[in-house]
C-alpha cells in the first residue's frame, strides 16, 4: 500500500454542547485540519457506550475520538465524568487485546476552542497515519 | 451482554430496527396519529437534501459528485439540491419532495444542526412528517469551511457525512415534545444597572421577578461612579429613580445581600434556593412580621456611631473608613443597615444604640429560601482586573499612581474627599495628571487581558474633561495605543476633549519610575507618531484598568450550566443570532457577566434578556424536546445502577408485574443519556440517540453503505 494514498478511517463521538460546538466554531473561524475525521454527534458523551468505540474498532475503525466538555463544564452536570470513566476502561482493553490504545483518544473541547479542535484533529490524524492501518482490518482481510 | 450487544450491531439493519420499534414505548402520548411508527411495517424512503449555501458549501466541494453518490445509498427514495435551502424555496423543495415521494425520512446536507435543525424540522412537519424524523449532515461547519482547499477530502468527507444521516434517518422514529407549564416568575441574578433594568422590565410585564443581589444594596458599578460618558450625566442621578424604582415595585422581590445557592429543575420549573446572608439587621416589614410594632431598622444610623470596628469600605475602593455596622454609602436601596460579621466583635454596643426598635440580632443566621421560576437571567458583573499585576506600572507601590475607579470615587461628591482630587502622597492638587489606557487591556504578555474592555477610552476621556472642570491650570495627557470611541456621540466627544486641551501620546507605556524626593511620577514610553522617547513628569497616574469576569462567575455559571468563552465571560448561544440565550434553556444573559459593554449596551442588553426571558412565561408552556429515557421493560433486570447514574433523579425502580424494573420520570429527564450509555442489559432506550441508531451511524461510515 502506498503510504501517501492511504486515508485512515477515523471516528469522532462528540456531546452536542461543547466539542461539537466548538467544531462549529472551528469552521465559523475558517480554522483549516485535516478532513480525515467522520463525526458522530450525540448529546453528552455520557451517551457512549464503550461498546461503541469497541465496535467502531471491530468494524476497522483505525481511530476513535470521543471529545466532550471539560470536567466541572458538562451540560448535564457530570455525564463527561461518568463517559470517560468508561472511556478509560475502553484503553485498558485495548492494551490488553493488543490493539495500540493511541488510536483510542479522549479530549475535553469546549464551545469555545475552535482553535483547540483543529489542533486535536490535526494531532488525531497524524497519530493514527504513523500507526498506519488497524490490524484488526488487515487480521480481516 | 458484550457478545450480546455486538451482534445487534452487526446485523441486517432490517433485524435492528425491529427490536427497539417493538420494545419502546414511545407514542405514549398521541397512538392514534402516530400510524407511520406503530406496528406496521413501512418501506423506508429517505430524503437527501444537499445544500449549496450559495458558494459556502458548493465552492469547496463537488455537489454533483455528492448527489450521485448520494442516490447509491441504500434507503434514499430521493435526492435533490438547492442554491439555500433554509430559503423559502429550498423548504418547498423538501416539502414537495416528502409528498410526492412519500419519505418516510428526511436528511439536509447543509449547515449545522446546532444552526438549522429547528427550521428543517419545521419544513419537515410541513411536508406532513413527524419532524423527529429528520436529521442534518453538517457539511459546512465541519467540512467545507474547514477543508477550503481540499476539493477531494471535502467531498469524500461530505459523502460519508450523508451516508452516516441516512442512517440514522432510517431509524428515526416519530416524537412528540413534552408540553410543560411554566411559572409565571422571573429571577435576576445581580442588581447593577442590567439587573435592575431587567427586572423592572420583567415587572412591567406583569410577571413576579426575585431580584437577587450578593451585596447589601443594589446599584453595583454603575453607582460608584461620578459621571456618564458622553452626556455627563450624573451617574447617580440617573440611577437612583431606578433604585428607588426597583425598591417599590410590586412585583419585584428584593433580596439584597442574597446569593442563589442551589439551582434545579428545567425551563418553565426552575426550583432556586437562595442564601439570605445574616445581616443581623431586621427590616422594618420584618419586624412587622414579628409582631414588633414601631420595630426594625429605620436608617437612622445610630447603631453606626458607637462600633469600634473600622474597616476599610470597599464601596470607595478602601479610600473611606466603615464600621463592622455599616451602611456603604448615602444613596443605598434598601435603607438598612448590615453587620459585617466576618469584622464583628459582638460587643453589642450597637444593641444598646438601637434601643427600643431592636433591630440588632447579633445572633443572626443564614437562611434559605426556596422559590420557584420558569426563566432566570444572569446579570452577576465584572471585577476590575488588578492592575498591580502590570508591576511596571507601579500601582500599590508608588502613591499616586491610582486606578480608574478610585479616581472616579475621588472626583464624586459623595466620595472620601467631597469630590476634590487630590495627590494621596501629600494631598495636594495634581497639575499634571497622565492616564494610562489598556492598562491590562488587548495585552498578549500572558500577564493581562487580550480582550478590549471596550469603555476605558470613553472614561478616560470623560476623567480628562473633569479634571478640566475641576482643576484650572491642569494638563492632562492620554498615553494610548487606540482610542475606541465607536458609539453615539462617542467620536464628538473625543474631539471635544481634544479641543479642550488634553494632550494624547500614542505608545503604551513601558514603565512608570516615582522621584523618592517629591513623589512625582516619571511616565516612560515611546511616542510611536513622533518616533521618539518620552519621559513625562506628572503630579498624578490614573491606570484606565481593565475589566474581568466576575470572581465567582465559575460558581454562578455552574449552577446554571451555561458555559464561558476563553476569556471567562458568559457565553451566549451564538453571538448574532442568539446574544440573550445560553445553551441552557430559560436561562438568559444581560450585561458586562457576557463581556465588557458600556451603560447604553448593558441597558439594551437586559432589555433584550428581559423580552426573551418573559416569552416563555408569557406562552405559558413550553415544549421540552422529547429525547427522554425509556426502559425496555423486558430486559430489564431491575439492577438499579441507572438509578444512581442519573444526576437530576429521573429514574426509579418500580414494582411491575412482581419484579423491580426502572421507570422514568419524563419531566425530570434531560436526555443527556448517561444511563442509556451504562446500562448493560441495553433496556434503556434513548430517544432520538438509541443505541441501535448510533451503531448504524458508525456502521454506516465503517462498514460502507452496504450493510
Amino acid at each position: 500500500m502506498a503510504a501517501e494514498e492511504w486515508k485512515p478511517k477515523i471516528i469522532g463521538l462528540l456531546c452536542n454542547w461543547c466539542s461539537y460546538a466548538g467544531a462549529d466554531l472551528a469552521g465559523g473561524g475558517r480554522i483549516q485540519y485535516p478532513p480525515d475525521v467522520r463525526v458522530v454527534r450525540v448529546m453528552c458523551t455520557g451517551r457512549l457506550d464503550q461498546l461503541f468505540v469497541l465496535k467502531a474498532f471491530a468494524d476497522g475503525a483505525d481511530g476513535v475520538l470521543v471529545s466532550g466538555c471539560h470536567f466541572g463544564d458538562c451540560h448535564y452536570l457530570e455525564g463527561n465524568f461518568k463517559g470517560a470513566k468508561r472511556m478509560f476502561m475502553v484503553k485498558r482493553l485495548m492494551k490488553s487485546i493488543g490493539l495500540d490504545d493511541r488510536r483510542f483518544r479522549m479530549t475535553f473541547v469546549s464551545a469555545s476552542e475552535g482553535a483547540k479542535w483543529a489542533t486535536v484533529i490535526t494531532d488525531v490524524v497524524k497519530t493514527v497515519k504513523e500507526l498506519g492501518p488497524s490490524p484488526i482490518t488487515e487480521f480481516s482481510k | 451482554m458484550m457478545a450480546e450487544k455486538k451482534k445487534a450491531g452487526s446485523k441486517k439493519m432490517e433485524a435492528k430496527k425491529e427490536t427497539p420499534k417493538q420494545a419502546a414505548p414511545v407514542p405514549k402520548k398521541a397512538p392514534a396519529t402516530a400510524a407511520p411508527a406503530s406496528g406496521k411495517k413501512e418501506q423506508t424512503r429517505i430524503g437527501v437534501f444537499i445544500c449549496h449555501c450559495g458558494t459556502n458549501i458548493a465552492g469547496s466541494m463537488n455537489i454533483e459528485a455528492v448527489q450521485e453518490y448520494a442516490k447509491t445509498i441504500p434507503n434514499v427514495g430521493y435526492v435533490d439540491n438547492y442554491k439555500y435551502m433554509c430559503s423559502m424555496p429550498g423548504q418547498a423543495v423538501i416539502n414537495k419532495a416528502i409528498k410526492d415521494n412519500k419519505l418516510t425520512g428526511v436528511v439536509v446536507a447543509a449547515c449545522s444542526p446546532r444552526l438549522h435543525e429547528p427550521t428543517f424540522r419545521t419544513a419537515t412537519k410541513e411536508g406532513g412528517l413527524n419532524p423527529f424524523r429528520f436529521e442534518m449532515a453538517n457539511i459546512r461547519e465541519q467540512n467545507s469551511w474547514v477543508h477550503m482547499h481540499d476539493q477531494e477530502g471535502s467531498t469524500e468527507k461530505a459523502k460519508d457525512a450523508i451516508r452516516i444521516a441516512v442512517a440514522k434517518a432510517s431509524l428515526l422514529q416519530d416524537l412528540f415534545p413534552k408540553a410543560v407549564p411554566v411559572e409565571h416568575a422571573a429571577m435576576v441574578v445581580g442588581a447593577g444597572v442590567a439587573g435592575m433594568q431587567a427586572a423592572l422590565d420583567l415587572a412591567a410585564a406583569g410577571i413576579k421577578t426575585y431580584l437577587i443581589e450578593s451585596q447589601p444594596s443594589i446599584g453595583g458599578r454603575m453607582s460608584q461612579l461620578d459621571k456618564t460618558f458622553p452626556t455627563l450625566d450624573c451617574s447617580q442621578c440617573i440611577l437612583t429613580p431606578k433604585m428607588v424604582d426597583v425598591g417599590r415595585a410590586a412585583n419585584i422581590e428584593l433580596m439584597t445581600y442574597s446569593e442563589v445557592d442551589a439551582v434545579e429543575g428545567y425551563i418553565g420549573n426552575f426550583d432556586v434556593t437562595i442564601r439570605k446572608k445574616a445581616r443581623g439587621v431586621l427590616s422594618m416589614p420584618e419586624a412587622e412580621a414579628k409582631g414588633m410594632v414601631g420595630g426594625g431598622c429605620n436608617g437612622c444610623g445610630d447603631c453606626e456611631a458607637p462600633c469600634p470596628v473600622i474597616k476599610p469600605n470597599e464601596f470607595e475602593v478602601g479610600m473611606k473608613p466603615r464600621k463592622a455596622i455599616y451602611i456603604s454609602h448615602p444613596q443605598v436601596v434598601p435603607l438598612l443597615y448590615t453587620i459585617d460579621f466576618d469584622s464583628c466583635i459582638k460587643c453589642g454596643l450597637c444593641v444598646t444604640a438601637c434601643g427600643e426598635k431592636k433591630a440588632i440580632d447579633l445572633e443572626a443566621k443564614d437562611e434559605f429560601v426556596k422559590v420557584k421560576v420558569g426563566t432566570a437571567i444572569l446579570a452577576t458583573g465584572y471585577d476590575m482586573f488588578p492592575v498591580e499585576k502590570k508591576t511596571e506600572w507601579g500601582y500599590k507601590k508608588f502613591e499616586n499612581v491610582i486606578s480608574s475607579l478610585e479616581f472616579e470615587r475621588l472626583i464624586c461628591a459623595s466620595g472620601p474627599t467631597s469630590g476634590h482630587i487630590i495627590r494621596p502622597s501629600d494631598g495636594e492638587t495634581p497639575k499634571r495628571v497622565a492616564f494610562v489606557l489598556c492598562a491590562g487591556s488587548r495585552d498578549n504578555t500572558g500577564n493581562g487581558k487580550p480582550y478590549c474592555s471596550r469603555f476605558c477610552c470613553m472614561y478616560s476621556l470623560k476623567h480628562a474633561h473633569q479634571i478640566y472642570e475641576k482643576i484650572p491650570g491642569v494638563q492632562s495627557y492620554l498615553f494610548y495605543m487606540d482610542i475606541r470611541s465607536f458609539g453615539k456621540m462617542y467620536e464628538e466627544f473625543y474631539y471635544r476633549i481634544q479641543d479642550e486641551g488634553a494632550k494624547f501620546i500614542r505608545g503604551r507605556v513601558a514603565n512608570i519610575l516615582e522621584d523618592p524626593a517629591t513623589k512625582n511620577l516619571h511616565v516612560y514610553t515611546d511616542d510611536t507618531l513622533l518616533n521618539r522617547p518620552v519621559d513625562m513628569e506628572v503630579d498624578l497616574v490614573v491606570l484606565a484598568a481593565a475589566v474581568q469576569p466576575k470572581e465567582d462567575t465559575d460558581r454562578t455559571r455552574k449552577l446554571f450550566g451555561v458555559s464561558c468563552s476563553m476569556d471567562g465571560w458568559l457565553l451566549e448561544a451564538h453571538p448574532k443570532l442568539n446574544p440573550c440565550g445560553t445553551t441552557t434553556a430559560g436561562v438568559f444573559l444581560a450585561g458586562v457577566c457576557q463581556g465588557p459593554k458600556d451603560i447604553p449596551d448593558t441597558v439594551a442588553s437586559a432589555e433584550g434578556a428581559a423580552s426573551a426571558a418573559s416569552i416563555p412565561i408569557h406562552m405559558g408552556e413550553v415544549e421540552l424536546e422529547p429525547y427522554f429515557a425509556t426502559c425496555i421493560e423486558e430486559k430489564c433486570a431491575g439492577c438499579g445502577m441507572c438509578v444512581n447514574l442519573c444526576p437530576y433523579s429521573a429514574l426509579a425502580l418500580v414494582e411491575k408485574e412482581g419484579r423491580q424494573v426502572m421507570e422514568v420520570t419524563e419531566a425530570k429527564c434531560k436526555g443527556c443519556g448517561t444511563c442509556g450509555g451504562f446500562c448493560p442489559g441495553g433496556a434503556i432506550w434513548m430517544n432520538h440517540f438509541a443505541t441501535p441508531q448510533i451503531v448504524a451511524q458508525i456502521d454506516a461510515f465503517l462498514l460502507g453503505g452496504e450493510q
